[in-house]
């Protein structure tokens, strides 16, 4: 029980527990309208009723920072969700059944994997055009080749162990083998990998959405709040040091996070 | 030596084909008629046709492909369709603000981190190590373009000590080009610092756990010996690796961070290029970039053996 009382275990679930509950109370509650406009309250002062004032045109701050944690986790965990099923799907096969189908996936992945992977969601946003499902299509081809990368190499030394060759013995079908009894083993690596991957998502979305690339206003992230809050740096500097502070406690959150569960998932790596 | 060198080219040389197959055929999934794009409303069925045979638009794909090939072969990367500008020398211009902020801040980078996460593993769970870590980890997780706002903001706006906006060429005045530059390069040494200290720190501890130290340790050499001349070039391999990968990374995509600092970088020039869908100018920054960093990964690969005798073997 002690090894889970790690600091970094603790302080990784608090955070990211933290932005997760504000991203789904965003969905039912938020203190004010978030897109909606008073340009008589331009860039006003915090007080009682904003508490972190209004952004250019006068919309409150905290709603928009809650709703762009909403918008933010959702991009992130449908482009982890596509990044896995992709890359998890390439790998399995790849890895289990060899030959020239893995040689074929392979080199698909390496050309991938040849491009530094912000520029290959550059390139597919040229393509795509700015919006939400965009970027995660984007990003999740991005992050696929990574993730089939670490599940090709799971699913090599997992094939040779004898409880594979077992259920072959058995009589079951290679992709019930597949399935059932490889697929399972490559959980542990995955789920260290997918919450770091977490972390580089939000970024990654947040440096698109402030290229203006990513989800396009009026809807809220915090990428975009920080371009458009960028002319009123010297009037209202919390306009850019508060959605900056989210995107970097979410991804401080992913990794403390995915530290701790590598180290208590795979104990050879434990430092 | 030399048969692990043609073994890595070979690898490089198809990577590089599929990787201009690739950025090609990307860019043909745009929908819609480049000849029609590049015209714009001036354009008539007569001059439409004209433009498609001479790019080649009326030929099958795989030809048009490989007439595209032997054109970039000869250095010849297209022009602009916003400012009819040749494509290559323009990439040449904007690279120039891009590679000199980012070789200077990976290497203060790797020049602190390498021996801090050195000095993290020797004397790990330290308080020191602790410290280490924690700082390293905090780095990873602050993202560029906001430390890049906040410095901006502190340095430039609050304390007045550099220029907040534009950018001097070095060949005009070196200090004022220099006070333009140095807030991005900060930033990126701090950013980048943060992901070589962990690596170094982990490689480190990898290769203190090995018998062969407790084996220079035993034939009675001094510990600042042990880390130097053993522990350190071993560590060093992986954390090259990584070194490679951070440089090909960032060569092509500090855009963010030009767009903080209005730096008329590489990046940038991608960016704006997308949003002018001047595709020309898309597809050549992308092979040129993606050209970088199967390069670069290559001259660690070259490199790696020096550091770690074991890979030649392998």
């Amino acid at each position: 029980m002690k090894r889970f009382l790690r600091p970094n275990l603790l302080l990784g679930g608090a955070l990211l527990g933290a932005v997760l509950t504000v991203a789904i109370t965003a969905r039912f509650w938020t203190p004010h309208d978030p897109v909606r406009t008073n340009l008589r309250r331009r860039v006003g002062p915090p007080s009682d009723v904003y508490w972190l004032g209004t952004d250019e045109f006068g919309r409150d701050v905290v709603s928009r920072l809650m709703i762009g944690a909403s918008t933010s986790v959702s991009v992130a965990l449908a482009t982890v969700v596509l990044a896995l099923l992709l890359g998890g799907l390439i790998g399995l096969i790849g890895g289990y059944f060899r030959g020239w189908l893995d040689r074929v996936l392979g080199a698909v992945n390496d050309t991938l994997l040849a491009f530094p992977g912000i520029l290959l969601a550059l390139g597919l946003l040229a393509v795509l055009g700015p919006s939400a499902w965009g970027i995660v299509l984007a990003l999740g081809l991005a992050f696929a080749p990574t993730v089939a990368r670490v599940v090709r190499g799971t699913v090599l030394s997992v094939r040779e162990r004898e409880f594979i060759e077992a259920s072959r013995a058995l009589g079951n079908s290679e992709w019930f083998t597949l399935f059932r009894h490889v697929a399972p083993q490559t959980i542990a690596p995955v789920t260290v990998l997918a919450t770091s991957m977490f972390g580089w998502v939000v970024l990654s979305e947040s440096a698109l959405s402030f290229l203006g690339l990513g989800v396009p206003p009026p809807a809220a992230t915090w990428g975009n709040m920080l371009a458009s809050a960028r002319p009123f740096m010297q009037e209202a500097p919390r306009l850019s040091i508060a959605p900056g502070l989210m995107i970097a406690a979410c991804l401080l959150g992913a990794n403390l996070l995915g530290d701790a569960l590598r180290d208590l998932l795979d104990p050879r790596e434990a430092r | 030596m030399l048969a692990y060198l043609l073994r890595r080219a070979a690898f490089a040389i198809p990577t590089l084909l599929l990787v201009a197959a690739s950025v090609f055929f990307l860019l043909r999934l745009v929908p819609g008629d480049p000849a029609l794009l590049i015209l714009g409303d001036q354009a008539t069925p007569e001059s439409l046709a004209d433009l498609r045979a001479s790019l080649g638009l009326d030929r099958p794909l795989p030809v048009q492909f490989v007439l595209w090939l032997q054109r970039v072969l000869a250095g010849d990367l297209g022009t602009s369709i916003t400012n009819g500008e040749a494509v290559g020398p323009l990439i040449l211009d904007r690279f120039g603000v891009t590679a000199a902020i980012v070789l200077v801040a990976v290497a203060l980078a790797a020049l602190i981190a390498v021996p801090l996460g050195l000095l993290a593993a020797w004397k790990q769970d330290s308080a020191g190590d602790l410290l280490a870590v924690g700082i390293a980890t905090l780095l990873l997780s602050i993202p560029s373009f906001w430390l890049g706002l906040i410095l901006l903001l502190v340095f430039g706006l609050w304390l007045g000590w550099v220029p907040v906006v534009g950018y001097v060429p070095f060949g005009e005045d070196f200090w004022t080009a220099a006070s333009y530059i140095i807030l991005p390069i900060a930033t990126l040494t701090l950013v980048e610092a943060g992901v070589l200290i962990r690596m170094s720190r982990a490689s480190s501890i990898e290769v203190l756990r090995l018998d062969y130290i407790a084996h220079a340790r035993a034939k009675g050499l001094s510990e600042g010996r042990v880390l130097l001349r053993h522990v350190a070039p071993n560590a060093f391999a992986p954390t090259l690796t990584l070194i490679g990968l951070i440089l090909g990374n960032l060569l092509g995509g500090i855009a963010v961070i030009e767009t903080v600092f209005t730096l008329p970088g590489l990046g940038r020039l991608l960016v704006d290029a997308i949003f002018a869908r001047d595709y020309p100018v898309v597809q050549g920054v992308m092979l040129f970039v993606a050209a970088i960093y199967v390069g670069v990964n290559f001259c660690v690969d070259l490199l790696y053996p020096v550091f770690d005798p074991r890979v030649r073997a392998g």
